[in-house]
């Protein structure tokens, strides 16, 4: 056996990942790791109840301990002049209300794990002894956190719900085949690797930097504006390197707020890192959501009906929607479709966005649905998605920027041996094992929102590209290179993307898969521009070879402008600024979308096939092989696009077989917040994934015609576990995730 | 954390002589459970005596059988070529539970001597009868879906987690103790407590004592399987284990043992069923009826019902796979 995992040329093909030598040797720098003078260590203490009121605080103890600082809370925090907002002098204007959880503002308690103090200290031993001497006392209030007792309190969202009808309603009643099932999809926690942390650092009164774990340096810089009344230069937000997110760090939380706070009190840099069971309680998570779908069909499988109802929850204090009966608008060709979305408020924090957020949660209903219909159709499932196949967008009747979503079904079921399998329950057997396999579609808007990006081309050669992004694991360096390498026609090693601080150009925050084509339009038109004035300096160089030529008739290769008609004429980048006497190059552009996005509809797409064993008597699920197949345009960036791919599937494992929250009712709080017991897949779990692409441009969404794929990598995976096990036992499974108690019971 | 002493004495009579004047001190070995208990609250000694420099780490084979030294690390235990080969069911138990990192830090001794890992006993806000006697079980009208379905009491419903404890339960381990006057031995099966009504007990170790050694007598077990089903393949506690070894002659089982993990207050031998399948022929058939038996008297707390139809396919599977008919 030689050194397989650095066998170069067993390595799938693709420019490496630019900062991946930093994240494996240790040098990158994660929020918590930024060496900070005089630093200080803030350690939360959070609310053991549910609901009601702090009745008393007996901080004493903990203010005497060693090393401590202060002891902040309701009592005594500095105030947060963004929660209460002053009336705008005209009438007319509303204040800008603060959103979410006000921490230490009132004795208020909304849920259980809410910080109720902080504890600063000297060290973070120190700070984490002193929080365990603070004593609260309170109030109690009833509590709700069980879902399915308050089901009745469900009512559309305020801020507008997702009532929609298309045709008529409930059309799918009538159909000579029909199907109707209720779903669920659990609380599930993103519990990235990283924990949450923040460094506050007040450099003056009104000046502060936080190095912090956010998906979106600009809008954390914004949030902290808003929160501390300050000016856009006075608030630096560094986020250099993020250990995943998956949503998580899509907002601006409590614990944030609460260091900058700490901070302000004690007048010196603090410290606060999230402990594991914070995560389940502080930083969001996807909400609980039971979904009702019915399917009317023809005899022949062409749906005449859907209808598509979701109740999930919000918290007491906010309220957070997401879009999980959207795609049963337009993932295929239906004329009546009906839906709504209505909330129950509970005791707990707001649930936010979670990879793949809303859609994940849909196309598992509709994507099993379609499987259950399949089986009353007696049609394959593959055949059923593609005689319902939507030719153009039905719900906004534009035809689509790109769809290659029947290419994707075919490239998967063939890498899979889809039509090879006995397609009966329970029919097929492998080592003593019942064998399984299962499909699904995928699908996510392909977004392109305003992003703003500088170039700067350096007399040494090298190119510099900058943008206030954050990457939290996805490889936006290695994408945002490979794109400016393409557009300026210089090679990867001398291009640099820098990242990860608010004082850049201002960038999109991290989501919803935009960050490619976004940013990477951004890139894209500021690394044309800056070939553009190249070619230009190269035409009016005193020794330019390009007598009489016309920008036109250039192009740029490899840090050369080079004549069209006979390639071997050229004048390196490095030549053009000698000539000028010019030090750099600098360019830096706006980026929008245009009147395109009014004209198509756009989508990236997958589709997902499992194959796996049930053990026939213990129920044990073993995955044994999945095939992805994604249309997310073109891809700029090989590697990463199939490592996005493999880590989506394996969230999307996680969620169809082991992660879910669970919260003992009684106290209203969770019983299963760490990683022994909320289960993420392991790599004994995960089979080989194959990440397939069509990989064909879209024409319209941006200039690389690249479409994200973030999100379609987790979205509908879910279905395709269920579906297959289905398949292997003749069992439906339609509440996440599929433990082996539901199998054999 | 709250603050505390730490010795690390380099001698056995050192630690003893430590132990034996301080009633709050505790030993700690790998650290991999006691740490975070400290770290949650859940226990909060004021001196830690660090017995990592003992020489308690030997494995040899002696005339009574096999000795393995308290020090011992898990990861050792399942690596050695005399356990591999003439007690495999250990191995298997020991690379069945945990991860490499954490059986490379933890010890024979403090596995077991590990705690429970119910979620009320962790969370200090809960009540917990283990923890706090007298404040109540959470578990038991609660999430319980890692607990016992054997010899749970109202007062407790905890499971032992360990995987290592069932192999050695189910291979007649004795257990060697020692204090600052002498030394005991403990059979296996009587180390680990039922609940009944001081399920802040886990075990008849007494203060002062330290575990030095387990014995494992030979055997003829040559056909043996540990069955860990759990909630993800790799890295999680069983919902229940199986070690099953048979010693089969002409077909017929003429030395068997069964012992189950993740089912009750401690390793859980199954003695019955051991008795029914003596002398008759290893067949599947056999072992079902031989799985009905163990579990008579399984009792489910809500959560955990389905650990007693997942014990039964779970005991017949793991014969099946010890006998090569799986
Ligand atoms: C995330 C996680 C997953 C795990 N998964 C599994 C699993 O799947 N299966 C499994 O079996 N185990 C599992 N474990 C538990 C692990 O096996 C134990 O933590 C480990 O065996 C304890 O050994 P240690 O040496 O680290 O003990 P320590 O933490 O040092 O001590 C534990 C206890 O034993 C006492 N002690 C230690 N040595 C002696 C001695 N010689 N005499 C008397 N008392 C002693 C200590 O005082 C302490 O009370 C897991 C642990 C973790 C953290």
């Amino acid at each position: 056996m030689g050194n397989h995992f650095f066998d170069k040329a067993t390595m799938p093909a693709g420019q490496d990942r630019v900062d991946g030598r930093a994240k494996v040797t240790g040098t990158a720098r994660f929020a918590a790791e930024h060496p900070v003078p005089e630093l200080t260590y803030g350690v939360l203490v959070c609310s053991t109840i549910t609901k009601g009121h702090i009745k008393s605080l007996d901080t004493k103890a903990a203010e005497k301990a060693a090393g401590v600082l202060a002891v902040l809370s309701h009592l005594n925090s500095p105030k947060v002049p963004g929660f209460d907002p002053p009336k705008p002098a005209n009438k007319d204007e509303k204040p800008r209300a603060w959103d979410g959880l006000k921490v230490f503002y009132s004795d208020k308690i909304y849920f259980n794990g809410q910080p109720i103090a902080v504890v600063v200290a000297d060290t973070y031993e120190r700070a984490l002894y002193a929080a365990t001497l603070v004593k609260a006392e309170y109030i109690k209030e009833p509590h709700q956190t069980d879902f399915n007792a308050n089901i009745k309190q469900a009512a559309s969202p305020k801020g507008g719900g997702d009532d929609y009808t298309r045709g008529e309603a409930n059309a799918w009643k009538k159909a000579p085949v029909t199907l109707e099932a209720e779903y669920i999809v659990p609380f599930e926690v993103h519990n990235p690797m990283e924990l949450h942390a923040i460094i506050a650092v007040w450099e003056a009164e009104d000046k502060i930097t936080v190095y912090d774990k956010t998906q979106g340096p600009k809008d954390t810089q914004q949030s902290i504006m808003q929160a501390f009344n300050l000016p856009e230069k006075n608030v630096q937000v560094v986020t250099e390197y993020v250990g995943g997110a998956f949503g998580s760090a899509l907002r601006t939380w409590p614990h944030e707020i609460a260091a900058m706070l700490a901070a302000k009190k004690v007048n010196k840099p603090v410290k606060l890192v999230l402990g594991r069971d914070n995560m389940f309680t502080l930083v969001g998570y996807r909400p609980y959501t039971i979904q009702k779908i019915g399917l009317g069909a023809t005899e022949d499988g062409k749906l005449t009906g859907i209808t598509h109802t979701a109740i999930s929850q919000t918290s007491s204090y906010e309220e957070f929607t997401e879009g999980a009966v959207g795609v049963s608008k337009f993932l295929y060709a239906c004329p009546n479709v009906n839906t709504s979305y209505k909330l129950i408020p509970l005791d707990i924090g707001t649930p936010t966005w979670m990879r793949g957020p809303g859609e994940a949660t849909g196309c598992f209903a509709l994507e099993s649905a379609l499987d259950e219909l399949s089986y009353k159709l007696n049609i394959d499932p593959v055949e059923l998605r593609l005689r319902n196949y939507a030719e153009t967008d039905p719900q906004r009747n534009l035809p689509w920027s790109s769809k290659y979503l029947k290419e994707c079904y075919q490239m998967g079921a063939e890498k899979i041996g889809w039509f090879q399998r006995n397609r009966n329950p329970r029919s097929m057997q492998e080592d003593g094992m019942l064998v399984g396999y299962g499909m699904s579609t995928g699908v996510f808007g392909a977004f392109r929102w305003n992003a703003t990006a500088k170039g700067i081309f350096h007399a040494d050669g090298t190119l510099t590209v900058q943008s206030a992004v954050s990457d939290m694991g996805p490889g936006t360096s290695t994408s945002m290179v490979n794109i400016a390498s393409e557009a300026f026609g210089l090679p990867h090693d001398k291009i640099k993307f820098e990242l990860g601080s608010s004082s850049l150009p201002p960038g999109p925050t991290q989501g919803g898969s935009g960050t490619t084509s976004t940013l990477g339009s951004a890139v894209h038109e500021v690394c044309v521009e800056l070939t553009n004035q190249l070619k230009q300096l190269a035409l009016s160089a005193g020794n330019s070879p390009f007598k009489n030529a016309k920008p036109e008739g250039l192009a740029v290769e490899n840090g050369n402008v080079l004549l069209v008609a006979d390639r071997n004429i050229k004048m390196s980048y490095v030549d053009i600024l000698k000539q000028h006497n010019k030090p750099e190059l600098e360019f830096m552009k706006e980026s929008n979308a245009g009147e395109e996005q009014k004209k198509y509809s756009m989508y990236s797409y997958s589709v997902h096939f499992t194959k796996l064993h049930v053990h026939p008597s213990t129920g044990v699920i073993t995955i044994k092989k999945v095939v992805t197949a994604g249309d997310a345009g073109k891809i700029v960036s090989e590697k990463t696009a199939r490592s996005q791919m493999i880590g989506g599937v394996t969230g999307g494992i996680g969620m169809a077989l082991t992660e879910e929250g669970i919260i003992d009712h009684r106290y209203g709080r969770y019983v299963n917040n760490n990683l022994a017991d909320y289960h993420v897949p392991v790599n004994a779990d995960v089979p080989e994934i194959e990440a397939l692409f069509v990989n064909r441009p879209d024409p319209y969404l941006n200039p690389m015609g690249a479409k994200g794929m973030g999100e379609i990598a987790l979205i509908g995976y879910a279905a395709s576990v269920a579906n297959a096990v289905y398949h292997a036992t003749g069992k439906r499974i339609r509440d996440l995730p599929i433990t082996l108690d539901k199998i054999i019971s | 954390m709250i603050p505390f002493e730490y010795i690390r004495p380099s001698g056995q009579k050192a630690a003893l002589d430590a132990i034996a004047k301080d009633a709050s001190a505790q030993f700690i070995a790998g650290g991999t459970n006691l740490v975070d208990l400290m770290k949650k609250g859940v226990v909060s000694p004021q001196k830690l005596i660090d017995i990592g420099k003992l020489p308690l780490k030997e494995i040899k084979e002696a005339n009574t059988g096999l000795h393995i030294g308290a020090l011992a690390l898990n990861s050792d235990v399942a690596e050695n070529e005399i356990v591999k080969t003439k007690y495999s069911l250990l191995s298997q138990a020991l690379y069945a539970g945990a991860s490499a990192q954490l059986r490379n830090m933890a010890t024979v001794g403090g596995n077991i001597m590990q705690r429970t890992r119910c979620t009320y006993f962790y969370d200090t806000t809960m009540p917990c009868n283990k923890r706090k006697p007298g404040s109540g079980c959470g578990a038991l009208k609660g999430y319980n879906r890692m607990h016992a379905i054997f010899g749970a009491s109202e007062n407790c419903i905890a499971v032992h987690p360990s995987d290592m404890c069932v192999a050695l339960t189910a291979l007649n381990a004795t257990i060697l103790v020692s204090n600052n006057k002498g030394e005991r031995k403990i059979p296996f099966g009587e180390f680990h407590r039922l609940p009944g009504d001081h399920p802040e007990t886990d075990n008849t170790l007494q203060k002062g004592e330290l575990i030095t050694a387990i014995i494992i007598p030979e055997n003829n077990l040559q056909h043996s399987c540990y069955l860990k089903i759990r909630d993800r393949a790799s890295y999680a506690f069983a919902l229940v284990s199986v070690a099953a070894a048979l010693e089969i002659a002409d077909g017929k089982t003429k030395d068997v043992r069964l012992a189950m993990g993740g089912v009750a207050h401690k390793p859980w031998r199954l003695t019955d069923a051991e008795k029914f399948l003596k002398g008759k022929p290893a067949t599947e058939n056999n072992f079902q009826q031989a799985a009905q038996i163990a579990i008579k008297g399984a009792k489910g707390y809500g959560n955990n019902n389905f650990k007693i139809k997942l014990a039964s396919a779970a005991i017949t599977e793991a014969l099946n796979k010890a006998a090569g008919k799986a």
